[in-house]
């Protein structure tokens, strides 16, 4: 089971779920957290340092006593990562998605590959739970690529929390690819509407089974729940908005630790999960 | 050999890309390159222009002075004349051999006038950051 914790908008609770939903889990799990540009669900587990790896991906190097300018690794590479027009190619690593493409097709063999550092995969054990988390190098833009690296590290026979990235483009996609269940979290303003939309269009693209939770229940407004209704979308759970549960937070502090009361809403919101996630939907005769 | 090559100097010094929204002379000169609608290419000898077509570029994400950069140099560009660029595009044109002239001029018409009058020097570097 590989559960992967979306939502269009940003900090309505992703993360505040993944880690609450990871803790009540009664086995070992593992939480991976693919927000790679600002990954934050350490500062909730204080987990024990189990090792890193520094992550690279391969960008071209031009032997230019080879090269001969004919400019066919430009007119290939989609991002302008390699350009050539009267020169041998200038190379924009920094652009450089890695494919390999301008290395096959150069008909000089004047190209190599050649890694170029972007982050680091870290993991951790904070009791039953396993974190692998990626750290993108600062200034960098190849989110994707460190994402693929971090899902590598996924064992098949342990069930998996995927806490996302916020928003629809490609670091988002590159997480939910191949997850059981996606779970859209949102906060029923317009701003989490809006973006709530945005996410339930890019998991129906995906074919992803999946569900909506609500944080912070009582700011804003019904439009999220009259949505929801209408497009019969469950909503899988919802948390008020309790001030305690920010204290909690700014303290670093789980909510189901700070406030056990809560523990029921996270136990039963994996029920709900494990009802509707693909492997159990395809067991069903 | 020396006055051939004096010779595609000369002509070499007559292609000027200015980076614009319009069609014509007396368009706006656009201060960005990279986002540019077209380009208005002009060959200064003649007097005539052609209009090279950028809007591939305006919503690109990333790569769009890169990718400027090639249209004017395969339009046969010698200088560029714009508000900016940042610095890949600079690369990419001092790779290249083009010159180019940031300018703050309203119109094209007006960046060629000083251009001609030799109001404006090559730059040595970018001016602007990526992105800006």
């Amino acid at each position: 089971m590989i559960l992967a914790v979306a939502s269009g908008k940003g900090g309505t609770g992703k993360t505040t779920f993944s880690v609450n939903l990871a803790r009540v889990f009664n086995a070992p799990v593992q939480l991976l957290d693919c927000d790679v540009e600002e990954p934050n669900a350490h500062l909730f587990l204080n987990g024990t340092p189990l090792g890193n790896e520094s992550v690279s991906i391969s960008v071209p190097e031009v032997d230019e006593s080879r090269c001969d300018g004919c400019g066919e690794c430009g007119r290939f590479c989609r991002y302008k990562a390699i350009v050539a027009i009267k020169t041998s190619p200038l190379i924009f690593a920094e652009l450089c998605h890695g494919c390999g493409g301008c290395a096959k097709i150069c008909p000089r063999r004047a190209i190599r590959e050649v890694p170029r550092p972007i982050g680091i995969v870290e993991t951790s054990q904070s009791e039953n739970i396993t974190l692998v988390q990626g750290r993108l190098n600062i200034g960098e833009t190849m989110a994707p690529p460190l994402i693929r690296e971090v899902k590598k590290r996924l064992t098949k026979t342990m069930p998996a929390i995927l806490d996302a990235p916020p928003g629809t483009s490609c670091p988002v996609v590159a997480t939910l690819r191949d997850v059981d269940f996606a779970l859209l979290v949102t906060e029923p303003t317009p701003f989490g509407l809006n973006d709530l939309k945005l996410a339930v269009a890019m998991v129906r693209e995906l074919g992803l089974p999946f569900g909506v939770a609500i944080n912070r229940c009582g700011v804003g407004d019904q439009r999220v729940h009259e949505y929801c209704h209408g497009e019969t979308i469950p909503i899988l759970a919802e948390i008020p908005d309790d001030r305690r549960i920010a204290e909690a937070y700014s303290r670093g502090r789980l909510i189901v630790d700070a406030l056990p009361e809560y523990r029921d809403l996270l136990q039963n919101l994996w029920t709900e999960i494990g009802f509707m996630s693909a492997p159990f939907r395809e067991a069903q005769p | 050999m020396q006055a051939g090559a004096k010779k595609r100097e000369e002509s070499a010094a007559m292609k000027i890309a200015f980076s614009t929204s319009g069609e014509n002379l007396d368009a706006p000169l656009d201060s960005r390159f990279g986002r540019a609608a077209r380009f208005l290419v002009l060959d200064a000898e003649e007097g005539t222009f052609e209009l090279i077509d950028n809007a591939q570029n305006l919503n690109a994400a990333q790569g769009a002075g890169i990718q400027s950069a090639e249209n004017i140099i395969r339009a046969g560009a010698d200088c560029l004349v714009s508000g900016h660029c940042g610095p890949k595009a600079f690369r990419v044109l001092q790779a290249a051999g083009v010159k180019i002239y940031n300018c703050t001029a309203a119109t094209i018409a007006e960046a060629l006038e000083q251009f001609k009058a030799g109001k404006l020097q090559a730059a040595a570097g970018a001016d602007v950051e990526g992105h800006w």
